[in-house]
Order: C-alpha cells, then structure tokens, then sequence
C-alpha cells in the first residue's frame, strides 16, 4: 500500500475543512471495509485519510415518532442490529444492514459507506430507497439534503462533490400500518453478496395498500426504484397475485448484466420473486403495527 | 486369527488430544509467514497482465533506483534450465525444470494472466510493491484460448510451439499428453447391452481453497547453501526443485517446514521458495521473506484444478450387468502440461467390474494457470460423469442404485484399470454401509412448493505409499519422541506418535512427534496421496520396533540373559526363562545410561502394499423452485478407512473432502473475462461453501483391513471428495427431473435448465 496521512477530527466542520483543503486526494474513512481493499488493490491511492468515526452526531442514532430518525451516516451496523427502535420502526433496514458481510464486517461498517461506496450491490440502499431516506450533506458551502434516490449517477459514483460529507441519513417516521422489508439473492447462506437485492415499504388501509415504495439492488448501475410496481399497488389489496404483478412490472425497471455473480436473465427473474417477497414481507408486518 | 480388526489396540483407535492442538488453537504455532529475521527484506512478484503474449523486453532501472530496493530479478537469474526430467516423490513424479522455472518467471512468453514476470526485493513490503509498478515490461499480445475444446480445435493459438502428438510430428497443437485405457472388445460390449446411456459433461476450473496463501523465507548464504522455511506439503520437494532452479547441488539447500494452513495437493510443488532464494542471492544474502495476497493464489500462481469436457457412454443388461464403457475425458491443463487426466482416466471405471471398456484422455494446454493437484487430482471430475451415468442407467434398469453399484462392484482379485488385480478392497462394503445407514433407510419426505431430491454415488482414490523416515527417542524420563519428514496436513502428528505408543506400551501423550528439516531427518516423500498414516505410520512403526529389539536387549543385559530370550509382550520385556517380573519402557528408561547408553529406533521405508480406498456420499437436497438455489438438507459419507487410528481425524478428513466436493457441486468455478482475466479472485466471489450453508455431514468409517500394512492401515485423505459432485447432481436431477451434466449447479445454471423445462 502507498503512503498516506491520517487525520480523525471530532467535528463535521474540521471534516469538511480537512477534505477542502487537500485536493481531490483525500478520502473519507470510516469502517473501512470498502476502501482498505481499494487501497491494497491501489483502485485508490488517496494522500489523505479523514476519519469520521470520532465525531459525535455521526456517531448518534435519534428517533422521535413526530420528526423521525436522524442516524448518523458512521454508525456500525451493528449497533443499528442491536438498536431497538431501529428494530422496531425500520426492520427492513436493520436486516440489511445485519446482510452486510460477517458480524465482525458490521462491527466495522456503516450505513452512510455503504451509501457513500455506491455500489449498485449495497444492501442497504435498496432498503433506503424504499424508505424515501434522505442524505444530510455538509460541504464548504453549509448543508443540503438530497435524496437517496438522486444520490447515485453511477457504478461508485454519486453526488457528493469536493469536500462534501454525509453527515446523516434522514428518515421520516413510519406511517400507522406500514412496514419495510429487504431481501436479497446470494447463492449461498451468508458471507455473500447480493445477485440482487429487494426493499419495500408499504402502508396498508385495512386490506388497501396506499403507499408502496419498491428499491432494488444490483440490477442496474446504481440501487433503483420501481416506481410503476409501487403505483400498481395503490388502491389494491397486496396478496400473492397482486405481488407477483408487482414483481413483474418490477422486472422492467431492472437493467441488469452479466457478471461473475450472476446473469442478465437469472437477475431479471429473480427481481420479480424477491419483489413479490419482499412486499408480501412487509404487508405482514404492517398487518401488525 | 489375530488381525487388525480383532486386535484389543490400547492407543490405536482412541481419540487423544493431537499434541500440536494447544500451539494451533492458541495462535502459537508457527505459520510460514510467522518467520522473520533480523536485516529480512520482503519480496514481491509483478505479475502478467496477459493471458498470452511475448515480452519484448523488461526493463528494472526504475525500480531499483528507488530507494529501499535491493533486488530485481527475472526468469534469465535461474541457472540455465533444460526439459530433461527431474524426478521427485521417489521417481514416481517428474518435473519438467523448463517449465517450473517459466512457470513461476516467464521465460520470453506470458502464457496465462497472473503469471510471474520479475520480482523485487526492498526493505518492506509497500516498497516492493511500489517498485513492482516501476518496472516496465514490453508485451506484444497474442491469440489466447481458454476453452478447452476449442484448443483441441485445428488453427487454435498454440500456447507451446514445441509440443507434438506422437502420430502427428509436424503439427502443433495444445494437446500435450494422450493416455488410453482399454479391455475386451467395446464393440461387443455395447451389441450385448439393453440400456446404453450417452452424455456429455463439463466441468470448471477449481481452487483448493486453502486458507493460508504460499508463502517462502529464503535465505542464500555465502558458503553455497541455502535454507528456505515454508508452508508446504513436500520439504523435500521443495529442497529439489529450488535446487534445480539455482543451480545448487540438492544436499545445499535445507527446507524447514513451517505450519501449514492447508494444501489439498497444491502445495506439494514450488511457488515462490525458489524467488526469495534468487531474490536473497542478489541481494547479498538478506533473508528474503515473500507471502502471496489472496488474489496472487487465486489468479493461479498457485495452481487450480482442472475443468474438464467428459463424454461416457456406458450399456448394461436388463438386469443391471454393466457391459461396456467408453469414456472421453479432456483435462485444461493450464499453461503448461500436466493436468491430473491419466488419474481420471484410471480411476472413473475403478469401482465397477467391467470387462469390455475403452478410456481416452488428453492433457490440453489453455491459457490458464498451470493445473496443480487437488485432492485425488482427477478423480473427481472422472467421477462426477461416470456416477452420473451410472445413476441414469440404474433407474432405466429399475434398479435401487446401490444395488446396482452392489452387483458391478469391483472386488478382491478384479483387474483395475490398468490392468493389475485389486487387493482386498472395501466397495461393496462401503455401498452396503450406505444402504444400512439411518440416512439411506428414512425417505426424504417432499414438502408443498419445493423440489427434493436424494441422490448417491460413489469414488475410487487409488492412494500413495513411497518414502518415509522415522526416529524414535526414547527418554530418561520414560517417555519418547518421534522425528518424521511429514508434514502434519490432517493430524498425523498424532496417529504416527500413536503407532509408536502402541508399539511401545506408552500413553499417546508420552510420545512427542516432530516434524523435522531437511538435514534432519532422512529423505521423505510429500505429505500427498493419502500416503503419510500409511508410509511415515509404517516407518513409525518399524522404528518402534526397531526401539523394542534394543530394549529387549537392555532386558537380556540386566537379567544376564540372552536377547532371544526376551519377548516383548503387551509394551513389556518379558522373560522366557526365569519368573522375573517384566520390564516396562518407563522401568527400562533410566536404565539406559547404564546399560549401553541411549536408546534410538529407526527406520526407513518405501512403503507397498498400499490399499485404495473407497467412499460414497449420499446427499438430501432442496431447490427454491423460484430461485434455483439448491440447500443441501443432509449428507452421509461412508469411506473404507482400513483402520483408523485415530477415528476423529479420519472422520475429519471424510467431511472436509465431502464439503470440498459440495462446494465444486454447487458453487466454485473460476469465471474468467474474454481476455482470460479471471473475475473472481477472491473467496467473496469464488464460493466455497460457509458452516452456514452445510448440514452436518455425517462420517460412516467401514473398516477393511489393508493386508499391505501391518496395522491394516489405508490412505484416508483424499477419496471423499469424489462422490459429492455426482451425488449433488443425481440429486439435483430426481428433484427437477432433468438430468444434470454441467458443474457448478448455481443458480443462473439451475434457473436456465428449470426456465427450458417450463418452457
């Protein structure tokens, strides 16, 4: 590995001045698990390493039923696991990120790099996307907000700009009757990543969906929603049929390719069955708050 | 009749403690990469970005001016290398020290991605590897072929020019080696049969997996020697060919074995030991320690195994007589030939009684990484076609597949293959323990909206005797110690100590095993082919022997006796003449000084009489119909282990061969790019089975004794990963009624095959 500095401020300001003043050589760490190895496979070299895990608001998990959650963007999945607010207002999300490679990968590893990768596979961000979340980013001009669903261009790309930081990731709280789910594909049990990857959130009345949102994973070049597979749903009643429509319109938002983990076509039909899973999973658990 | 069946063993078949447990659970035991030395400089290979192309020059100045580097080497810094064999694993193998050489540095060709092209020394590693970017290498690429039919194919590029088919001396080709195997009359066969059964299989190229990557600290000294220390399966191998590499006479190179975290066969050759010795000779004789990244091992530095192209067709009577079988078996041999197709070839039809058969294999050159062994090099892939023809034809012939196997079962006094008779052997034993098993008796039960399916087969590893060492001290104190040349793969540190507690009326813990350098201990083959229970057990036991004829001598001297009246009964001295009373090893011990000073048992063997082994599998599975993921529910591995020694670690090794097996089934290939850049170099992307994704595998040992051991003693390392492919597929195939020819059964291939029958 090449030589680099390393620098761990305990405020989003200094942060943000540190990744400012040293070009576009420097990289944010947090957990590390994405770009240790894209240091020793030298895809990235960067000069300086700013730490971010010594910060406190990135560090915070909060929840209030009226405004919602405010998780910090550097908060180990694992502790989002073992959170039970988290567990108990957002299970679709904490099971993504309990997805996330092995217990010690999580102990590591956080929601806002899992994000800030950008990698079409993250778990999460298809989990984030079906909960409308939204990134909180504090950059050398003040702050923005910005959708997760506008926060990817590309393979490992996304909107952040020089300096910029994900400072949290804003989620309004769950609606009464609704529920989110993630699953994903891995040819094995564990320790995989994902073939593809399914999140929904639905907000049932009575037997009526009224509000479905559907993000899917490794089937384009970056996470997606499947707005028409949502819409579908408006107005009807979620079951077997229903969902399974839902899958299929599902399929037409998906553009996969052909990679070492998976093909085109296997992609493609498995979007429409972890759809129709993941809608049915969460209609079950809205059932029953 | 006293055999080793019915023999009342005190040590043998009990389940001590391994004594090197402690150091290994605790993080304390010494691993290759654990060594280091004062004024250690750390080495590093840049690799070929090419699957095939000519290197047109190299240039190192950069790299060696920057500061830290202290040495650069290419292929042209090896002594001068001819293709005249070198012969190792005691003159059964040989090496073709050309090839070796260019394999590990390219000579003038890169011939797979992932190739060494020059190495360099620095003071650390982050040097090294930041001079590795320095250097400038020309390439001027070429043509490459991956498939291994299409290299078979007329105009294919020709990855060695020198190569030649003995009928066809002016053309080339990638077909490097050609092997048949033939009896009766084929033809006749298959008029005679009712049911014949044709297809044609492919398999990929697979990695062992090993957890530990090769690692080598060599040290060039000034006098003409060299050390080296390593994780490696064969010290005395390695002592040869790095030898060979450098030019050294081999007595000039010691070998210490470190730890090793795993082999499977693929490290019973040289990777990098000859590059930290070249690497230390240029660099004044520092230490020069090198230890492969994962993605080094993987991209094949290290040698997979072969994928393979397998065509049988087999014909059997109404009632289940197998009567003919014709097989075609093409083996990738990687980049350089050698590829384990001769071992497929010999051991595909080994379970069944045939009499009319014809087996051809060719050994064909791709632009992949040279092929090393793998756990029953060949078999496997032999197997996974044949077991699986032989499923289909058991059920045309309406037959319980085992019964099938049972009634076509090779026996004692059945010619193999290749033509000798077998000796006892246990294959109709073993199906029968699988038929009684619980597992075999319980129906898989179907459950609503999945597909299940069970599925059996079996497998044929022929094992390894050759050459072994041993000394037995024996201490003041009353306890003993063993000194062996094997390295301790699968735990047998402690069946060969066991052997000699047996022998010489101790507790297992009394007897202290070593593993020693190459200097020593006398010369050891590798700890490969199954052989080291057998032959380092059997050079342990003839050295205890060795310590119990001087022991009776002490006894004779302190009774004023002659030696040939001392019997050594149950690890006692016992006297013929006089009612004295017996004389232990732990009475005898501190008697030595005494009596003609210290006691030391040797012996040196070459070990026949080996027994083959046998295994079958027999797998529960389950298919997400939506998904095509297959879950394995349950499976029972049944082996013929002769005698175990110490049944924990032959079970161990009967389930760490079935989940290989489980793994090559479901998940494990090597997916390579068009320009034969492989995808996959890492263990989250090639995928070998987690505990998550097994049942437990449950170990059925049938024991018939080896008559060639004295203890009845088999290889038990290797033959469980045979059966597993073919079982999973037979499963696989009554679950989705489809029959299965391509491995792995992943899910994109299972979805294809279920979205085709759907239509």
């Amino acid at each position: 590995m090449h030589e680099f500095s390393y620098e761990a401020p305990t405020t989003v300001d200094q942060a943000v001045k540190l990744l400012s003043a040293d070009g576009d050589s420097a990289r944010i760490i947090c957990g590390g698990t994405d770009l240790l190895i894209q240091m020793r496979n030298a895809v990235r070299k960067p000069r300086l390493l700013v730490d971010v895990k010594a910060i406190p608001e990135m560090r915070q998990i909060s929840f209030d039923p009226k405004t919602g959650l405010k998780l910090g963007a550097a908060v180990p999945c694992i502790e989002i696991h073992e959170n039970q607010t988290m567990r108990k207002y957002y299970p679709g999300l904490t099971e993504a990120a309990h997805l996330i490679g092995s217990l010690q990968i999580q102990s590591r590893a956080s929601i806002g790099g899992n994000l800030c990768n950008s990698s079409p596979a993250a778990d999460t961000s298809p989990a984030l996307l079906a909960l409308g979340a939204v990134a909180k980013i504090a950059g050398p001009n003040g702050t923005r907000e910005v959708p997760v669903e506008k926060f990817f261009t590309g393979p490992g790309q996304n909107v952040l700009q020089k300096g910029e930081i994900v400072v949290q990731i804003l989620i309004a709280a769950p609606a009464p009757h609704s529920a989110d789910r993630y699953i994903r594909m891995i040819p094995r049990n564990e320790m995989d990543i994902a073939i593809v990857g399914a999140g929904a959130c639905v907000t049932l009345d009575g037997d009526k969906v009224t509000a479905a949102r559907i993000g899917l994973g490794a089937v384009a070049p970056t996470p997606i929603l499947a707005p028409k597979a949502a819409e579908y749903l408006i107005g009807k009643k979620l079951d077997e049929k229903t969902a399974e429509r839902a899958g299929e319109l599902a399929r037409e938002a998906a553009s996969p390719i052909d990679d070492m983990r998976g093909t085109a076509e296997y992609r493609r039909h498995v979007v429409g069955v972890l759809t129709r899973r993941a809608l049915l999973g969460a209609a079950e658990r809205a059932r029953q708050n | 009749m006293d055999t080793p069946q019915t023999h009342q063993f005190k040590v043998i078949g009990t389940r001590p403690v391994r004594h090197d447990g402690l150091d290994k659970v605790i993080g304390r035991a010494k691993y290759g990469a654990d060594y280091s030395f004062p004024g250690m400089l750390y080495g590093k290979v840049l690799r070929s970005p090419y699957a095939h192309a000519r290197i047109k020059s190299i240039n190192a100045e950069k790299a060696l001016r920057l500061p830290g580097v202290k040495a650069v080497v290419t292929h042209d810094d090896f002594a001068p290398q001819t293709t005249a064999p070198v012969y190792r694993m005691g003159g059964e193998a040989a090496v073709n020290p050309l090839y070796l050489a260019s394999n590990i540095l390219a000579k003038d060709k890169v011939l797979y991605a992932g190739q060494g092209v020059a190495a360099v020394a620095a003071t650390s590693p982050h040097i090294a590897e930041e001079a590795l970017g320095l250097i400038e290498v020309e390439y001027e690429p070429l043509p490459i072929v991956l498939d291994v039919l299409d290299a078979m194919k007329p105009g294919a590029p020709i990855i060695n020019t020198t190569i030649r088919r003995k009928e066809r001396p002016d053309e080339e080709t990638n077909i490097a080696g050609e092997f048949q195997f033939k009896r009766g009359d084929i033809e006749a066969g298959f008029k005679s049969a009712d049911i014949i059964v044709e297809r044609e299989f492919r398999t990929e190229m697979v990695h062992q997996g090993y957890i530990e990557p090769p690692n080598a600290l060599g040290i060039f000294s000034g006098d003409g020697h060299a050390t080296v220390y390593t994780s490696t399966q064969g010290p005395f191998d390695v002592r040869i060919m790095s030898a060979t590499l450098l030019g050294l006479p081999e007595g000039s190179v010691k070998v210490v074995p470190a730890e090793i975290g795993g082999g499977f066969g693929a490290k019973l050759t040289v990777h990098i030991e000859p590059v930290a010795l070249l690497l230390s000779k240029h660099a004044g004789g520092r230490p020069v320690k090198m230890v492969m990244t994962r993605t080094e091992m993987m991209r094949g530095a290290t040698g997979p195994t072969s994928g393979s192209v397998l065509r049988v067709r087999m014909g059997a009577t109404r009632d289940g007589k197998i009567v003919a079988a014709k097989c075609w078996f093409a083996y990738e041999a990687g980049a350089f030939p050698g590829s384990p197709v001769w071992l497929g070839c010999f051991t595909g039809l080994s379970p069944y009684n045939i009499d009319n058969f014809l087996v051809d294999g060719y050994d064909v050159l791709v632009n992949k990484p040279k092929t090393s062994s793998y756990r029953a090099p060949g078999a496997t892939n032999a197997a996974f076609a044949v077991e699986c023809v032989v499923d289909e034809l058991a059920q045309r012939c309406g037959m319980d597949p085992l019964d099938f196997r049972i009634k076509n079962a090779s026996r004692e006094g059945t010619p193999s293959v290749m033509g000798p008779k077998f000796p006892r052997i246990g294959c109709v034993e073993v199906c029968e323990a699988l038929k009684r098993s619980a597992h075999y008796q319980t129906p898989l039960a179907q459950v609503p909206g999945k597909y299940r399916g069970r599925g059996v087969a079996i497998g044929f590893w022929i094992n390894g005797g050759m050459q072994s060492s041993a000394i037995v001290n024996v201490h003041a104190d009353g306890t003993a110690s063993l000194v062996t040349g094997s390295v301790d793969i699968g735990g047998s540190r402690a069946s060969t100590a066991m052997v000699v507690a047996e022998v010489l009326g101790l507790r297992a813990e009394d007897v202290r095993p070593a593993v020693a350098d190459t200097d020593s201990i006398g010369y050891t083959d590798g700890t490969g082919g199954s052989r080291v229970a057998f032959a380092t057990g059997l050079a342990a036991y003839q050295a205890a022997n060795d310590v119990v004829r001087q022991l009776k001598e002490r006894a004779a001297k302190i009774w004023e006796i002659s030696p040939e009246d001392v019997d050594w009964i149950d690890g006692k001295a016992v006297s013929k003449r006089n009612g004295v009373a017996p004389l232990t090893l732990k009475d005898l011990a501190p008697r030595l000084t005494r009596t003609g000073g210290p006691v030391t048992g040797r012996a040196n063997v070459y070990a026949t009489g080996v027994g083959p082994s046998f295994a079958g599998c027999l797998v529960d599975l389950e298919i997400d119909p939506d998904t095509a993921k297959v879950q394995v529910l349950r499976c029972t591995v049944v082996q013929d282990v002769g005698k175990a020694i110490h049944p924990s670690y032959v079970e161990g090794q009967m389930q760490g061969g079935t989940v290989q097996g489980l793994g090559w089934a479901l998940n494990e290939e090597y997916v390579y790019d068009e320009k034969g850049n492989l995808r996959n170099a890492s263990f989250l992307d090639y995928r070998m089975p987690t505990c998550l994704d097994l049942p437990m595998i449950d170990p059925v040992m049938v024991e018939v004794a080896n008559p060639g051991h004295p203890l009845g003693v088999r290889g038990v390392g290797e033959v469980s990963i045979v059966p597993p492919p073919a079982a999973v597929a037979n499963a696989v195939s009554a679950a989705v009624g489809t029959r299965i020819t391509d491995l792995p059964i992943s899910p994109p291939r299972l979805y294809r095959i279920l979205a085709a029958r759907h239509g």
